[in-house]
């Protein structure tokens, strides 16, 4: 392999553009994390304090969601793309609203519409 | 002053879908740490379980600068980075986090943070502790609590007790020094405001127990719950030690009373890391909550707070 | 206004750092190193550095991850370390060249322990051979100040973005004071443009992390493919093979500027138009050559020496050519690259086996951990070399020699003896 000037070229751009490892901010960074989950949780809108107050009074399931893939709203939306299905939300919500159904008995799967919206927090 | 929920901030500086595993207690401590802190953060981060939250390849989660150090090298790294932005007069409007895990804190990284500490390098020091090397997978750390089981202590559980890091940087004389679990998030996040606050009066030391699943051995959705029996049975008291003065936080204060705490077979029981602890080792384990609440008393009366 | 002063080789790089207008120091003192910290602590003190951040760390480790991080921020920084400290410093001097960040640092150089020695040879610098920062060698101690200045330029340029190190022997070059002409800022300002950073921490609209873990195959998504560490790698190696041009542009710019000139930047030639024979060496060792030319070329020998500078790239071409019309060169190696031969006697039989012409070479080592090395010592090596230059079993011979051992006087006898 005879090193032409194109050759030279080339491996100079490249050591000129590629130089540190950088990222950039992207939404799934591992992919659909949703496909995960064994379990998912599943809100009982009528058990459901924001819902039954119609204030942003409880919203713990909001709060203690590691994945940051349930809303802060009236009623609480799950992102269905993203959860993992951990239980969290079930496990602290003090109405025991939230019911953590077989993955496979659910109504909707990854990638389709979800039951309650797309998004979860605010990005 | 506890914070409502309702008006705790809404933007998220993680996105979801990240590689940490479901139930994750350090995602859950990230997430609130950096809501505390805001978008005018850098962050520095060693080698640990966060790292690889933050993404492998070219893509990220968070939306704050990270980049990423050697293990132990964390605090030198959060020095160096001060140091800059004072050279170019950034530094009053964007804080720098060191971003560490129990490893990166109490054991290899604890050189950079005691040189760092002395010093007054102006940052935020924590420490998301999950009390073994979890991102390596499991093995013992400093921080690994009496009896507990990992992988580099698998059948006789750990024989030390781990190390008090909160006395270690409180005999650094730091202005702000607090100890948070992912059990209380609003705690978190008012932590990290006040350190945020303290910005320019050296560095600022924050250690957030976080829970782990696989590492500790119980069900994903227990995670926050085993955070919060930690702090119910006095285990892991939620505290500061502000320019010198311990404040016990709310959560916490009623279990200066003893017949307040729940069993710490409560919080024992329900990790397989703790499967192996005889009688006699609970007894240490009561003792040792014992002990440090009795410290925590004597220290208020010397204060004059109670 | 340049001003004229007599330094140490620790002090012209203290110096330097000062001229450079570096914005962020982090060093461990270390010996024969430790006056540079020491120095730079005046001018902080004094305030004669008001533009510059020093982190007085706790380690040599703890130096090099804050440099590293404040070039990362964009800042201009600068460190130093010998031995055991630049040891300690390795796995993030590995960061620092991955990274691809212009930082500048010196070595005085010193041997490594075990034993504990704190006395010159260059076994530090060459142990940092492989971890791809740009290396030069000096011989005196406005060499040392000149060549830093000439190193954050070509750190700094576009072209090359490598970490650089500049060696300058433990004490014989940093404890012996020699003239040095300190720049004027301005000059220096002219010669040395701002900074410009390939990172951008700071810039919060357009929100990017470093240095991930960086997988083994392309990250690939809709929003674009990324490298992997693969492609980081060659990246640093092609730059490194394209910068050979950037020193020489830059000695070349240097001279125009400041007045001196290090032969063509890449290496120092002394009496080599007619020599047979070359010396090979780098630092305090080609600096006790050029006595040893002299006299040689007073018995009738034709010797002469090139004197390497640039020692990472390695500068196959411009050595090719150095060597071209030489019968016998004689490296002098104030290292071993254990198990095989000394570094510089190994690299140039590598950079020249593809040559047109290859000549003899014949390696020796010499003066390890600070032992003197004397004119009659390189004499005998030269002189050696070319009594055996045309006994096959001595070019294919194995074992290294070393000169200035000295053993009987340890008690040591050949057997017969």
């Amino acid at each position: 392999m005879v090193r032409t000037e194109q050759d030279i070229k080339f491996e100079r751009k490249v050591s000129q553009t590629i130089l540190a490892s950088q990222q950039s901010v992207a939404i799934g960074e591992a992919g659909k994390t949703g496909e995960w989950r064994t379990m998912r949780p599943i809100l009982h809108t009528e058990k459901c304090l924001v819902v039954k107050t119609g204030k942003l009074s409880c919203n713990l399931c909001w709060m203690y969601c590691p994945e940051n893939t349930v809303s802060r709203a009236i009623p609480p939306e799950f992102n269905y793309d993203y959860c993992k299905g951990c239980g969290i939300c079930a496990n602290e919500c003090p109405a025991h609203a939230i019911e953590m159904i077989p993955e496979k008995d659910a109504p909707s799967s990854v990638g389709e519409e979800s039951a309650t919206g797309e998004t979860g927090g605010k990005f | 002053m506890v914070i409502k929920v309702s008006d705790l901030p809404e933007e998220e500086m993680i996105l979801p879908g990240t590689r940490l595993c479901s139930g994750c207690g350090i995602q859950l401590a990230y997430r609130w740490a950096l809501k505390a802190l805001g978008p005018k953060t850098i962050v520095t981060n060693p080698a640990s379980c966060s790292t690889v939250c933050g993404g492998v390849g070219g893509y990220t989660p968070l939306k704050v600068p990270t980049f990423y150090c050697c293990f132990e090298t964390v605090a030198a790294n959060a020095a160096g980075a001060a140091a800059a932005l004072k050279a170019k007069g950034q530094d009053k409007e964007i804080v720098v986090l060191a971003w560490a895990g129990d490893g990166g804190t109490y054991d290899i990284g604890i050189q950079g943070l005691s040189g760092a500490s002395e010093r007054g390098d102006n940052f935020i020091f924590s420490c998301v502790n999950n009390q073994a090397y979890m991102n390596t997978g499991i093995q013992r750390s400093g921080a690994t609590p009496y009896g507990a089981t990992t992988t580099t202590t698998p059948i006789l559980g750990k024989r030390q007790l781990n190390k008090n890091m909160r006395k270690i940087m409180e005999a650094h004389g730091l202005i702000y020094i607090a100890q948070t679990s992912v059990g209380y998030p609003r705690d978190i996040y008012e932590k990290f405001r006040k350190a945020r606050e303290f910005n320019g009066k050296g560095v600022r030391y924050i250690e957030i127990l976080g829970t782990c699943p696989p590492g500790w051995g119980f069900p994903t959705d227990q995670s926050v719950n085993l955070a919060k029996l930690a702090v119910e049975t006095g285990y892991w008291p939620l505290l500061e030690r502000i320019d010198g003065k311990l404040v016990v936080s709310q959560p916490s204060k009623r279990y200066l009373d003893k017949s307040k705490r729940k069993d710490i077979r409560e919080f024992l029981k329900g990790q397989a890391r703790f499967r192996r602890l005889t009688e006699e080792d609970i007894k240490v384990w009561e003792n040792y909550i014992d002990a440090q609440w009795d410290e925590i008393r004597a220290e208020l009366e010397k204060q004059g707070d109670i | 206004m340049p001003e004229q002063k007599v330094l140490t080789g620790n002090h012209a790089a203290a110096y330097a750092c000062k001229s450079a207008n570096v914005e962020v120091v982090a060093a461990y003192p270390i010996t024969p190193q430790s006056p540079v910290v020491e120095k730079i602590s005046e001018f902080v003190e004094a305030g004669e550095l008001p533009n510059t951040q020093f982190v007085t760390v706790e380690s040599e480790q703890s130096a090099i991850s804050a440099v590293v991080a404040a070039s990362q921020m964009g800042a201009r920084v600068f460190t130093a370390s010998s031995a055991n400290g630049l040891a300690y410093m390795y796995e993030i001097l590995c960061w620092a060249a991955g990274s691809r960040l212009p930082l500048v640092m010196c070595i005085a150089t010193r041997g490594l322990g075990a034993p504990w020695t704190v006395w010159t040879d260059h076994q530090d610098a060459f142990s940092m051979r492989d971890v791809g920062f740009i290396q030069q060698f000096v011989e005196s101690n406005q060499e040392a100040y000149d060549t830093v200045l000439m190193s954050y330029r070509i750190a700094e340029d576009p072209r090359v973005y490598l970490p650089a190190f500049v060696s300058y022997d433990g004490y014989i070059l940093s404890h012996t004071m020699m003239p040095v002409q300190i720049e004027d800022e301005d000059k220096v300002k002219e010669f040395l443009p701002p900074l410009k950073p390939h990172i951008h921490l700071t810039d919060f609209d357009n929100v990017r992390s470093v240095n991930p873990v960086t997988p083994p195959g392309l990250t690939v998504r809709p929003e674009g493919n990324t490298p992997g560490y693969y492609e980081f790698r060659y990246s640093m190696q092609k730059a490194h093979e394209y910068a050979t041009e950037v020193v020489e542009e830059v000695a070349k710019e240097f001279e125009a500027k400041f007045g001196r000139s290090y032969g063509n930047g890449i290496y120092k030639p002394y009496k080599i138009d007619d020599a047979e024979v070359l010396i090979f060496a780098v630092a305090s060792v080609a600096s006790e050559s050029r006595g040893v030319v002299d006299k040689l070329r007073e018995e009738g020998l034709k010797v002469g020496l090139i004197s390497l500078k640039l020692y990472r790239p390695f500068p196959i071409k411009h050595l090719r050519e150095a060597f071209s019309k030489a019968e016998l060169v004689v490296v002098f190696d104030r290292d071993v690259g254990y198990g095989m031969e000394g570094i510089l006697a190994a690299e140039l039989k590598t950079a020249l086996y593809a040559a047109d012409h290859r000549p003899i070479i014949r390696g020796f080592i010499v003066g390890l951990g600070g032992r003197d090395i004397t004119a009659d010592q390189l004499i005998l090596g030269v002189k050696t070399a070319i009594a055996e230059k045309d006994d096959r079993t001595v070019q294919q011979n194995t074992h290294v020699d070393f000169i200035g051992v000295q053993l009987e006087e340890l008690g040591f006898k050949k057997e017969g003896m």
